[in-house]
């Protein structure tokens, strides 16, 4: 029976890393992130990167810790404005950024792993994420074109898996996390659980075994970006 | 209450509060992060609005209970928050889809300025160095229903924030609806900015002073005034 478990981190990474090579990782903020995984990028030592990620963590936590190494060449982000190293490495031309709206990042996403290379969106038409870009009307009006995004590798975090890569994740830790995988040329996918393969209801697959190259169970810090601070409605 | 707040005219409370009477029941609703949030404090007595928060949550309910919150259920502010009965969970696409597909009914965010034509700008100064953040703010104005607009009337250095046209870079062309501000309730129809509503001891002349365009008058008397 196939059995995609790996012991650690780095025996996951192994064999699948080149400089200048194409990553995404699926989070939202610190929330979902293959946090191990990307402990392990660092440790591997591995350079040049391009980054497919809504949010480049924060300074010591997260995708932060690539940019604390200068492992990251280029993000392709919605947001992320919370990182201080990013903003220096920024502001000094050290880091290159593709500026995408979020919604658009997800799509993006979703139509690289789905074999569609380019869609149009109303999202971002008469701004700067249009510049550059094919305009084209449908029943008259304007839309743009964004093109979908494959990559090297796709690093995600779920909840559950079993042997075979089925995975299932947890609450909002979901977020990018399905896309990235179906994005990946491989992906591996760091997990809180291992099930024996046929436990899973199929019925309840969030991301089904084909789309996971390699599964490796971590224990995860699930740090919190921003404490609750509002009163209660 | 901050001190930046006008002496006149409503508070961000009061503000909050307003937009919430326009909500109808069972709307499905986005709340953009900071004021807008503000609004699920003062919906209606009787009133059920489902709220979709745009990392993948829909049926989105208040903070945790000091102590009990999750660290896998936030919001797109990446704040702790709970889930209602009837929520569902999914993916960053699925939830762009509920948002640029048009089927949320409505999304309130801050502004930094709004043209008459109601092009929003919302997300940067537009600043040499300034690092290009946008979020999820350009797809909610792509496909949202309706998008109010909740913020001060002028910056806190007084200038107008309704302007005749933005110079600050777009979240998107012609997508405000309504503005709310402390000084009053001001729709962007065809002809422009109208008066919907002035906050109380506020009149036409001191709001069409703050304004950058021209304001025209409340269409048809009604109690408020």
């Amino acid at each position: 029976m196939i059995d995609k478990l790996y012991d650690t981190a780095s025996d996951a990474l192994d064999g699948l890393l080149k400089d200048g090579m194409t990553i995404a990782a699926g989070g939202f903020g610190l929330c979902g992130i293959p946090e191990q995984l990307i402990i392990a990028l660092r440790d591997s030592g591995v350079k040049d990167l391009t980054i497919v990620s809504n949010n480049a963590g924060v300074d010591d936590w997260g995708l932060g810790l690539l940019l604390q190494t200068r492992q990251v060449r280029k993000m392709i982000s919605s947001y992320v404005g919370e990182n201080a190293e990013f903003e220096r490495q920024f502001m000094n031309d050290e880091l290159e950024i593709e500026f995408t709206p979020q919604g658009t990042l997800a799509e993006r996403l979703r139509a690289g792993g789905a074999g569609i290379p380019g869609f149009y969106t109303r999202t971002g038409f008469g701004t700067r994420v249009a510049e550059g870009k094919e305009i084209k009307q449908f029943d008259g009006v304007e839309y743009i074109l964004e093109r979908g995004i494959v990559v090297d590798l796709a690093i995600v975090k779920a909840w559950k898996a079993d042997r075979a890569g089925n995975l299932i994740y947890r609450k909002t830790a979901r977020n990018f996390n399905p896309l990235v995988a179906a994005s990946g040329r491989a992906c591996l996918a760091e997990v809180e659980e291992i099930v024996e393969t046929g436990s899973f209801d199929p019925d309840n697959i969030h991301t089904p075994s084909i789309f996971v190259d390699r599964v490796v169970q971590t224990i995860s810090e699930k740090r919190i970006e921003q404490r609750t601070i509002t009163e209660r409605a | 209450m901050t001190g930046t707040e006008n002496s006149i005219g409503w508070s961000r409370e009061e503000m909050a509060g307003r937009v919430a009477q326009d909500i109808p029941d069972g709307s499905y609703v986005n709340l953009g992060i900071g004021i807008p949030e503000l609004v699920a404090r003062f919906v209606p007595e009787g009133r059920e609005l489902i709220y979709h928060t745009e990392n993948g949550l829909l049926g989105m309910g208040p903070s945790p209970e000091p102590g009990e919150g999750d660290p896998e259920l936030i919001n797109a502010g990446k704040r702790q928050v709970t889930a209602k009965p009837g929520a569902s969970y999914f993916h960053q696409s699925d939830s762009f889809a509920m948002i640029r597909g048009g089927h949320l009914d409505l999304c309130v965010l801050g502004a930094l300025q709004v043209s008459q034509n109601g092009d929003l700008a919302n997300w940067s100064l537009g600043g040499p160095d300034d690092i290009p953040a946008v979020g999820g703010a350009m797809d909610l104005v792509a496909g949202v229903k309706s998008i109010f607009v909740i913020t001060q009337h002028c910056t806190k250095d007084g200038a107008p924030k309704l302007v005749e046209s933005c110079t600050y870079p777009l979240t998107g062309l012609r997508v405000v609806d309504r503005v709310y501000t402390d000084l009053a309730v001001i729709a962007v129809t065809p002809e422009g900015f109208q008066l919907v509503e002035l906050a109380p001891g506020v009149d036409f002349d001191t709001v069409q002073e703050r304004t950058g365009a021209r304001l025209l008058p409340i269409a048809e008397p009604t109690s408020n005034v």
